[in-house]
């Protein structure tokens, strides 16, 4: 009697603390969302000028005659360098991951994929460095542009950066297809790249969107690399050539610079949320388009 | 008695994965429109057999391959274009695979992929497919819906569907009924009686009576060795040519 109560205790407790462990990701979404929140709550609900901030492009939070908090011109800094890095990124991480799962032999596969680890192992400011003194110098060379630090060299890092994420996850995904659809798509006479196309993608799709959603994170949240890597100027680009500084560079670029709970150190807090909301906005968005091609 | 022209012929058929022989030395012909069972425990080789038909056997790893097999009299292991081969051999696997797109591109895919694109024939030639697959009136409302979303038995026949969708010659099914219940199963063996006009079909199955009820002939295999091929008949009598044979349609083991 006295075994099969302690066995029934253990199986409770181990219950509980898988169910900890399950709800542990939620505690500490909301906690991080909570005390960021709080920093900036009260400047937020009191005193904030929410149109300035969000549509006007003037960012002089040190002005001694008129301090202008608004960030949109930062926005478009981390838009376009995320835009730009996903244009290379997705097409090269998704071709990679289908010749990594699809075409290479296993002594192949093992290499590049121990590579790509690798790759992906490479810590931000390394790949800051690279900007600062490879990328540089060569988009000066190669472009005749003034300087080097701007749009072009912030999104082939930050695209460097996100192609093993995307490269390993989509493999993942590809790898998970049923070997039964690779074997009924070729007894139908497809060539391989009609299988590809019309089996697998297919049958891969929610895989590599999380894949690429993955790579979007990195892109909008990487902060090390951009600020070496951009030239840190407020301005909205109108070419590749010119640089631009993102939302993430300007909080650690500032942060330890505004004196403790001044509005400045407010604006930047609530910088991190309107960071928040993107990705949060980003990942809902995907989740509705996969449950959509689910049902349909 | 006039001998049938041969559709396919097998001489000196050997399969290796790695270094373990998994069909030894088979050598045999099929007869134009018969339907030829392929009978045996599982392990025996059926499946791999119907993979050097179709030549899916080429991806996969570590198999080697000895002997030829010709089709029409002509050596697939030198076909100009594997494609063109697969599309003359009809392939149902044991397990429905409901390739991920809609009811009418499953069916629709082969013809496309060989250039069929005028959309009229290819709703015909989908139609006639599904009609044969005896699957039509079940989903012809819903045809842009996706496959996976089928029963498993309607899954089955959709395979079928589609392995008549680019208008084999040869039509292989392996193991077709393990998924689906007997009724249905009756129903697609009356389709293939009807399909025997028109194809040569080869038919590899776990249950010994559906070859019985099918089959023209019957080829036994075990482990590997071809131990005996007749008329089905001459397979099912009380004195076929091998004692493992009687043994095993009887149940005796296996």
């Amino acid at each position: 009697m006295g075994q099969r109560r302690w066995h029934n205790l253990s199986e409770t407790l181990i219950e509980w603390v898988i169910r900890l462990c399950g709800i542990s990701a939620i505690i500490c979404v909301f906690g991080i969302f909570f005390f960021v929140f709080r920093e900036g709550a009260d400047l937020l609900f009191h005193r904030f000028d929410i149109v300035q901030f969000l549509f006007s492009q003037e960012w002089y939070p040190t002005s001694q005659s008129h301090i202008r908090y608004g960030v949109l011109a930062l926005i478009a800094g981390t838009a376009s360098v995320t835009v730009l890095a996903m244009l290379m990124a997705v097409p090269f991480g998704l071709g990679a991951a289908i010749f990594v799962s699809e075409f290479c032999g296993p002594k192949m596969k093992e290499a590049l994929k121990i590579t790509i680890e690798l790759l992906a192992a490479i810590p931000s400011v390394v790949w800051g460095f690279i900007g600062l003194t490879v990328m540089n110098p060569l988009i000066i060379t190669v472009f005749h542009a003034p300087i080097g630090l701007n749009v072009l060299n912030g999104g082939i890092i930050l695209a460097l950066m996100s192609v093993p994420i995307i490269v390993s996850i989509a493999e993942d995904a590809l790898k998970a297809v049923p070997d039964s659809y690779r074997e009924a798509g070729l007894a139908l006479g497809a060539t391989r790249w009609q299988l590809i196309y019309r089996v697998l993608l297919p049958a891969a799709k929610n895989g590599l969107l999380a894949a690429v959603l993955l790579g979007v994170g990195r892109a909008v949240g990487e902060t090390m690399a951009v600020l070496m890597a951009t030239g840190h100027a407020v301005k909205i680009p109108t070419s590749l050539l010119d640089s631009v500084r993102t939302l993430t560079a300007t909080i650690a670029a500032e942060l330890g610079e505004a004196p403790m709970h001044s509005d400045h150190y407010q604006v930047l807090f609530i910088i991190g949320i309107l960071l928040f909301s993107l990705t949060f906005a980003v990942n809902l968005i995907a989740d509705l388009i996969v449950k959509g091609i689910r049902n349909k | 008695m006039v001998t049938p022209p041969k559709k396919i012929e097998v001489a000196g058929l050997q399969v290796w994965y790695g270094r373990h022989e998994v069909l030894k030395n088979l050598s045999f012909d099929v007869y134009d429109h018969e339907i030829l069972a392929i009978i045996g425990p599982a392990q025996s080789g059926k499946t791999t057999l119907l993979k050097v038909l179709n030549r899916t056997l080429d991806s996969a790893a570590g198999a080697t391959l000895k002997g030829t097999v010709k089709i029409d009299g002509e050596d697939i292991m030198k076909v100009r274009s594997v494609f063109d081969l697969r599309r003359k051999v009809g392939m149902v696997s044991p397990l429905p695979v409901g390739l991920p797109m809609s009811i009418f591109d499953n069916v629709a895919f082969a013809p496309q992929q060989a250039g069929l694109t005028n959309r009229t024939e290819l709703a015909d030639r989908v139609e006639r497919c599904l009609r044969q697959a005896a699957l039509w009136d079940e989903v012809k409302d819903r045809l842009r819906t996706l496959g996976s979303k089928l029963s498993g038995g309607q899954q089955q026949r959709l395979t079928i569907a589609r392995a008549l969708s680019h208008q084999p010659e040869i039509l292989c099914l392996d193991e077709f009924s393990i998924a689906i219940d007997p009724v249905t199963t009756m129903r697609i063996e009356e389709v293939l009686k009807q399909l025997r006009s028109q194809m040569t079909i080869l038919l590899v199955t776990n249950l010994v009576q559906q070859a019985k009820r099918l089959a023209d002939r019957t080829l036994f295999l075990l482990s590997g060795d071809l131990v005996e091929i007749d008329r089905t008949d001459v397979i099912f009598s009380d004195h076929p040519a091998q004692r493992k044979t009687y043994e095993y349609v009887n149940g005796i083991f296996g």
